[in-house]
């Protein structure tokens, strides 16, 4: 009886568990599947039913405004550039601060030199900086330097604040390589680069796939340096998505407000369904910053 | 590395190579971050003591930024707004992270999956949340119409234009994002603790509540540090997600630091005041991030 008694609290238990984690996850998929409903009603059918209500009608009308005819302030030509824009800052400003950061944490590791760790801890402290306090300064040397275009503005802007997490992954991945192998390539002749590329280098993919995910959520998200190093027609996604919505002119279309943030959240969430193993890997590492 | 190399051709250029090449490769890195960070931070605490406003002025001014500063009741509404958010994110972003952990670490079925669908939003910018959560927040057709329509027509859920509520809708977004990811956090640390201690409290008779609250718990200490630096740090440069959400209104309902700072500096010409607000700002990082930085130096010098 103690038994059954028992074994009846700890199916109940079980069946609490369930419940609180399934309530939990309905919780985080709520917006997305708000947004999405949202975006395939028509304005009739939003002021109709609530935001529960699915729609009657899969109407595709809100994805191609968003995409190419709603208006962002007094441009009227949809994301569609300003997705590309995100496109052409994100890959190489990617690129670049990813292969960079490798070099650099190949040298914090193994090719070690008086003052090298103590600007590793320069660099760490960076990360805990908030950018507020670089971009004033930054955006005086930006004009000094006559770059007019918003795109290679904002590469460099990533690149230069980007490369701090690039060395720490590859860093820390590095110091767990054992120096032996390095020095037995030396031995036997290989220098500087050859090592790099023929014997760490191919050792590295996880750190790099790490590097690539992190670097394009953070670059692909980033609003503030967006907002203050670019301007009109040059501006990147995430901040045209908030000119859109912001935008007071008119009747106030809904759906395609969430058409086209569904369309700035596509390639991060791309990027996290196949990659989220290191999507964790990276937030988790990064986490020695925030 | 004192291996001879038999009188190879180009032996004393190649070790040289191996000295010269590691420093001339990381000198733009070098350069970046020491201009990038140190250099401007000193500049703009420079600018900070000017009277610089529509473009930069370099003369010596003294305080008058920070007399004018905390003097200004802006500023300190979103200081307070900031204490409010942040504490709030924080406190509420740990307990459900902690709270998704244990019951995610009890052999749940599915628990990749279940794992992967809390994570998501981490993948998200802050301006896609906003967004969001200001369709469904607004009173006229988000949440508030939806209990109208199931027959709670009494329900009043107007908090994102409520100037005394708003801010906690920046709460609420703020930690649909952000938890996920805590409980990732607490979940790495869960996976880390001995079995065995927990092995040998089950044969001394204790209780699964008393082992999680009296040894599991306990024993993630560096977890919740490191989890509340990285909210704290959330917090600090939270920008993007009001921008998006409210705009920092209504009126200055969700004003934090961070708008302060961008609206000065950049589209109201006050150089001068929004340099001397991004100090603040970086102080008030540094004050929550020092204590971590200290603890971990600590660490890594007993280790």
């Amino acid at each position: 009886m103690a038994d059954y008694q028992q074994s009846l609290q700890a199916k109940l238990i079980r069946f609490g568990i369930y419940a609180v984690l399934v309530l939990m996850a309905l919780w985080y998929l709520a917006p997305l599947y708000v947004m999405l409903s949202t975006s395939f009603k028509t304005l009739d059918e939003i002021r109709a039913g609530n935001l529960l209500s699915l729609p009657g009608t899969f109407s595709l009308d809100a994805w191609s405004a968003a995409w190419s005819t709603a208006c962002t302030g007094v441009e009227c030509g949809g994301m569609k550039s300003y997705f590309a824009n995100s496109l052409k800052m994100m890959i190489p400003a990617v690129l670049i601060s990813t292969l960079v950061g490798a070099f650099n944490g190949y040298i914090l590791s193994m090719w070690r030199f008086k003052g090298s760790d103590m600007f590793f801890m320069a660099l760490l402290i960076g990360t805990f900086l908030p950018f507020q306090v670089v971009i004033l300064p930054m955006a005086q040397v930006l004009g000094w330097l006559q770059l007019e275009n918003s795109t290679g503005r904002l590469v460099l802007v990533h690149v230069i604040y980007g490369l701090q997490f690039t060395t720490l992954f590859f860093r820390n991945y590095y110091v767990t390589v054992p120096g032996e192998l390095v020095k037995a390539a030396r031995i036997d002749g290989a220098g500087f680069f050859r090592i790099f590329f023929k014997i760490l280098l191919p050792i590295s993919v996880p750190t790099i796939m790490v590097c690539l995910i992190w670097q394009t959520t953070q670059i692909w998200n980033d609003y503030l340096f967006g907002v203050v190093f670019s301007s009109g027609e040059g501006q990147p996604m995430t901040v045209a998505l908030n000119n859109l919505v912001n935008t007071s002119t008119g009747v106030k279309q809904y759906n395609v407000d969430m058409a086209a943030a569904i369309i700035a959240a596509l390639p991060t969430l791309l990027v996290y369904m196949v990659g989220g193993k290191y999507f964790v890997r990276g937030l988790t590492a990064g986490a020695v910053k925030g | 590395m004192t291996a001879s190399r038999q009188g190879a051709p180009g032996f004393s250029l190649s070790r040289l190579a191996d000295v010269i090449l590691p420093k001339l490769v990381l000198a733009p890195t070098v350069l970046a971050c020491l201009v990038g960070f140190y250099v401007f931070i000193g500049w703009t605490a420079w600018l900070s003591f000017t009277e610089s406003r529509l473009l930069p002025r370099y003369e010596w001014a003294g305080f008058v930024q920070y007399v004018e500063l905390f003097g200004n009741e802006r500023w300190w509404g979103a200081m307070q707004n900031l204490g409010i958010f942040g504490g709030l994110f924080i406190l509420v972003s740990l307990a459900l992270g902690l709270l998704m952990a244990v019951l995610l670490d009890q052999k749940i079925r599915f628990e990749g999956a279940i794992r992967t669908l809390y994570l998501y939003p981490m993948a998200l910018s802050f301006i896609v949340t906003g967004t969001a959560w200001k369709w469904i927040l607004n009173p006229g057709l988000g949440l508030e119409k939806m209990a109208h329509d199931w027959g709670f027509t009494g329900v009043t859920f107007d908090w994102i234009i409520n100037p005394d509520f708003a801010i906690y809708t920046v709460v609420i977004a703020g930690v649909w994002q952000s938890s996920g990811f805590v409980m990732a956090l607490f979940l790495a640390g869960l996976r880390g603790v001995d079995d065995s201690i927990i092995k040998a409290a089950q044969m001394d008779g204790a209780s699964l509540p008393t082992i999680y609250t009296r040894i599991i718990i306990p024993s993630l200490r560096p977890v919740f540090l490191s989890a509340f630096m990285i909210l704290a740090h959330i917090a600090v440069k939270s920008f993007d997600l009001v921008m998006a959400l409210t705009g920092g209104g209504p009126g200055f309902a969700t004003d934090l630091p961070s708008i302060f700072m961008y609206q000065h500096g950049f589209t109201r010409g006050q150089l001068g005041l929004g340099a001397a607000s991004a100090m603040m700002m970086l102080f008030t990082a540094c004050a929550v991030v020092m204590p971590l930085l200290y603890s971990e130096l600590r660490r890594e010098r007993r280790g």
